[in-house]
C-alpha cells in the first residue's frame, strides 16, 4: 500500500510497470487516472490545495479501509497539488487483487472516498478570475453505496 | 493551539494559520469566539453547515470537545480526486 502526494507529474506507464510486480497471487490489476477537464474551453489552470500531513493520513486510512473490505494484495494512490493545466494528470489509483471484482470495487471505493474525505480543494482559474469548485451532493451520495 | 484555514476559508480570513489562546470547551465555542473578533471571521463562519473541521488532522464535528487538541483546521467540503 502506498500513498504519494506531490506537485510533480507522474508517468502512469512507469508506475503501473512497477506496481505489484512479482507479488504472488495477483490475478487482476485495475487503474484509474484523473485528468484536468476543461468544460468551457476557458480554463487556464486548476489549482489544487491540500492539507499537508492530514492528506497522507486520510488517504492511508481510506486505503486501510479498502484492505479490510476486499481481498487486496496492493494499492497505490498518487495525488498532485499546485497549478495543473487542462489535460494534465491530477491523480491515479491502482489496485491489485487475486480477482477482478475486488480490484474494480476497491478502486471505485478509493476514488469515491478520495473525492470527499481527503483534504484537497480545487480552484478553477480562468480569464474571468478564480473560483473554488463546490462539492457536489452526488459525490457525498456516492459514499452511501459502500 | 494552532488554528488553520484552507481554501475559501483561508481567503476570507486572510491568513493560513494562527496561534489562538482559548479556553473554549468545544469547536462550536471556539467558532463563537473567533466570530466575535472581527467581521472577516464572522463572514467566514457565517454558515458552519458549509464547513468541515479537523482536530489534530482527523475529521471531526463542531460539537467535539477541544481538550488536549493541538491543531484545529477549518475548511469547505473537500473536492479531491
Amino acid at each position: 500500500m502506498s500513498v504519494r502526494v506531490q506537485s510533480a507529474p507522474f508517468d502512469v506507464g512507469a508506475e503501473l510497470q512497477g506496481f505489484a510486480q512479482g507479488l504472488p497471487g495477483v490475478g487482476a490489476q485495475v487503474s484509474f487516472t484523473g485528468i484536468v477537464r476543461d468544460d468551457t474551453g476557458t480554463l487556464r489552470h486548476m489549482l489544487i490545495e491540500h492539507y499537508p500531513g492530514m492528506t497522507e493520513k486520510a488517504i492511508a486510512a481510506i486505503e486501510a479501509e479498502a484492505v479490510a473490505r476486499w481481498h487486496l494484495l496492493d494499492s497505490l494512490v498518487i495525488h498532485r497539488y499546485g497549478p495543473l493545466k487542462p489535460a494534465e494528470q491530477i491523480m491515479m489509483v491502482a489496485t491489485a487483487a487475486p480477482h477482478r471484482a475486488d480490484a474494480f470495487a476497491a478502486a471505485e471505493f478509493l476514488m469515491d472516498y478520495l473525492k470527499s474525505r481527503a483534504p484537497f480543494w480545487k480552484q478553477e482559474v480562468t480569464d474571468q478570475g478564480a473560483e473554488w469548485v463546490a462539492a457536489r451532493d452526488a459525490d457525498e451520495d456516492a459514499l452511501r453505496r459502500w | 493551539m494552532n488554528v488553520m484555514y484552507f481554501a475559501w476559508v483561508r481567503e476570507r480570513i486572510g491568513l493560513p494559520q494562527e496561534q489562538v489562546e482559548t479556553k473554549a470547551a468545544t469547536v462550536a465555542d471556539l467558532v463563537a469566539e473567533l466570530k466575535a473578533r472581527e467581521p472577516r471571521y464572522a463572514a467566514a463562519f457565517a454558515d458552519t453547515s458549509a464547513l468541515r473541521v479537523a482536530l489534530d488532522q482527523e475529521l471531526s464535528s463542531f460539537d467535539a470537545p477541544l481538550k488536549g487538541v493541538r491543531e484545529v483546521a477549518f475548511f469547505p467540503p473537500m473536492t479531491g480526486g
